[in-house]
């Protein structure tokens, strides 16, 4: 029985997850005054790139072919070690988030690798971009995760969530609300959307995440897409872990008020790419440091007290 | 309580950094307010129970710090026609680092201080990093305008630092500073006015060629 909860959950991340940009989509054309497309569109399309022929130049190697599939299962097993809803997954062992850190990062160094692979100057300028980005979203994630290790005295995620109770809230509020913060801005950096990059954009001079993966094709650009759509989850479970604190005994019922949480923070996220423009890029770097400010002062906070 | 006496001292410290790294002069000016409103408020958040006195005392605070002082910077700015954006002679990452940084040590100093406990954790950080703050901003921002506002976060820092130390009567020591302060800034501001009238600039580094004698370089052939 405590084998079949963690497959259920995990079941439940990679089946739902795409739904998380359908319901941020459906909310910016609620915005905009359009009927949006279907809420399962991500579905179709990664449906239909599935069976879709592959193209590869043939100035590409091996690491081109690479670079989805690394990426995409190294959210997957960051995932793996991820709690849902405040409970365990798969994997639980001391210092994991640092674990979850490296994935993450081993999955964007051969997604910029594959980028680069295909000698395309624009493609090499988004790779540039999201790597000169992720060189203050990551300190600030990590130390996000330092800080909450901090405050729970846990030093694993599953941990953490677990220790984190309403009364550390009361107790540590300063410091949580600073490390959600820098969550919520790493997470709309990490997965390109809007304050500081347009997931819809396809003008070449100004996209960022886009344009690394305009060369791919077929089943890969779906492991791109459902790899992005997972990544989002992972940050958005981040946060909704993190302000719902509450673990009543019921597992059905934590569970659905995590999935409410997921869909709430989708929505917050379609609402603020329809209410606010995207930055100019040199300032981009000024929204990051704010990030890397928030958790600096989270971890302060707690390690003063 | 005391979770929004903190949740206040987070705001003063951001507001730190914001004034850091804000480049529109009218911008500092109102974060500066905004801080000035916050320290107010902090000694009732702070003491817990809501009495006459410190009512009367957190609004007069509140009421120059919020409106008083920033009037008068605007007027200053307005008469001096300063141009909008604050000068800064270094980036503005490097300021945001140095704040932070400051943030750093003072927590560090704040616990190495012999000082009674406030009951609010990190006031003193704070309140160092806030005065630090103002130095920076006298230092490093090249307009006369830009370092009266570097005063008045100085003297946001050191009311805050008073607060740690007399939560109880905070009465005389706060009387004393605001004085000195109220003159500081009309003094300024007329000095200012003087700077903008006679030279034309407020730039305090063109202070540097008041002199008749210019060096043989400088000298046209």
């Amino acid at each position: 029985m405590e084998i079949i909860k963690p497959l259920i959950q995990y079941l439940a991340v990679i089946i739902l997850s795409p739904l998380l940009l359908g319901v941020i989509n459906r909310v910016k054309a609620y915005f905009a005054g359009r009927r949006g497309q279907p809420l399962l569109q991500l579905y179709f399309d990664l449906y239909k790139l599935s069976y879709k022929a592959p193209v590869y130049s043939r100035t590409t190697t091996w690491l081109f072919r690479a670079g989805p599939i690394i990426g995409l299962s190294a959210v997957l097993c960051a995932l793996a070690a991820l709690p849902f809803a405040g409970r365990p997954g798969f994997l639980v062992f001391d210092g994991d988030f640092i674990f979850l850190i490296y994935l993450l990062g081993l999955g964007r160094f051969f997604t910029v690798l594959a980028a680069l692979d295909t000698g395309s100057s624009f493609e090499g300028m988004g790779a540039s971009r999201e790597v000169q980005f992720a060189v203050f979203a990551e300190p600030a994630f990590f130390l996000a995760l330092a800080a909450l290790s901090k405050a729970t005295g846990k030093l694993s995620l599953a941990g953490m969530f677990l220790a984190l109770e309403p009364a550390s809230w009361q107790a540590a509020a300063p410091a949580l609300l600073l490390l959600t913060a820098a969550l919520f801005i790493i997470l709309l950096a990490e997965n390109s959307r809007v304050p500081v990059d347009d997931p819809n954009t396809h003008l070449e001079l100004t996209m960022v995440h886009e344009v690394m993966v305009l060369d791919h094709s077929g089943p890969d650009l779906a492991y791109i897409l459902y790899g992005a759509s997972l990544k989002l989850w992972f940050f958005g479970a981040l946060i909704a872990s993190a302000v719902l604190p509450r673990h009543s005994g019921s597992w059905f019922y934590d569970g659905a008020a995590f999935l409410g949480m997921m869909g709430v923070i989708a929505a917050g996220i379609g609402t603020i790419e329809s209410v606010m423009a995207r930055l100019r890029m040199i300032k981009v770097q000024y929204l990051l440091m704010g990030a890397l400010v928030f958790s600096v002062l989270a971890l302060l906070f707690q390690t003063g007290r | 309580m005391n979770t929004f006496a903190e949740l206040t001292i987070v705001v003063i410290i951001l507001l730190n950094l914001a004034l850091a790294v804000s480049g529109s002069l009218s911008l500092c000016i109102r974060l500066a307010a905004f801080q000035g409103v916050a320290a107010g408020l902090l000694p009732l958040l702070a003491s817990g129970g809501v009495r006459g006195r410190a009512m009367a005392f957190a609004g007069f605070i509140i009421l120059l710090k919020g409106v008083v002082f920033p009037w008068l910077m605007f007027r200053a700015r307005e008469k001096t026609g300063a141009r909008r954006d604050v000068d800064p002679l270094i980036g503005y990452p490097a300021s945001i680092m140095l704040c932070l940084g400051a943030f750093a040590a003072s927590s560090w100093l704040g616990s190495r201080l012999p000082l009674p406990h406030s009951g609010v954790a990190f006031i003193i950080p704070a309140s160092l990093a806030t005065i630090f703050t103002g130095f920076l901003l006298i230092t490093t921002r090249a307009k006369a305008i830009t370092q009266v506002l570097g005063y008045l976060v100085i003297e946001n820092g050191i009311y805050i630092f008073g607060l740690a130390l007399f939560v109880e009567q905070p009465l005389m020591v706060e009387l004393a500073i605001l004085l000195d302060v109220f003159v500081a800034v009309f003094v300024m501001g007329i000095a200012i006015f003087h700077i903008s009238r006679e030279f034309d600039h407020i730039d305090t580094d063109q202070m540097a060629e008041l002199t008749d004698w210019h060096r043989p370089e400088d000298a046209k052939w």
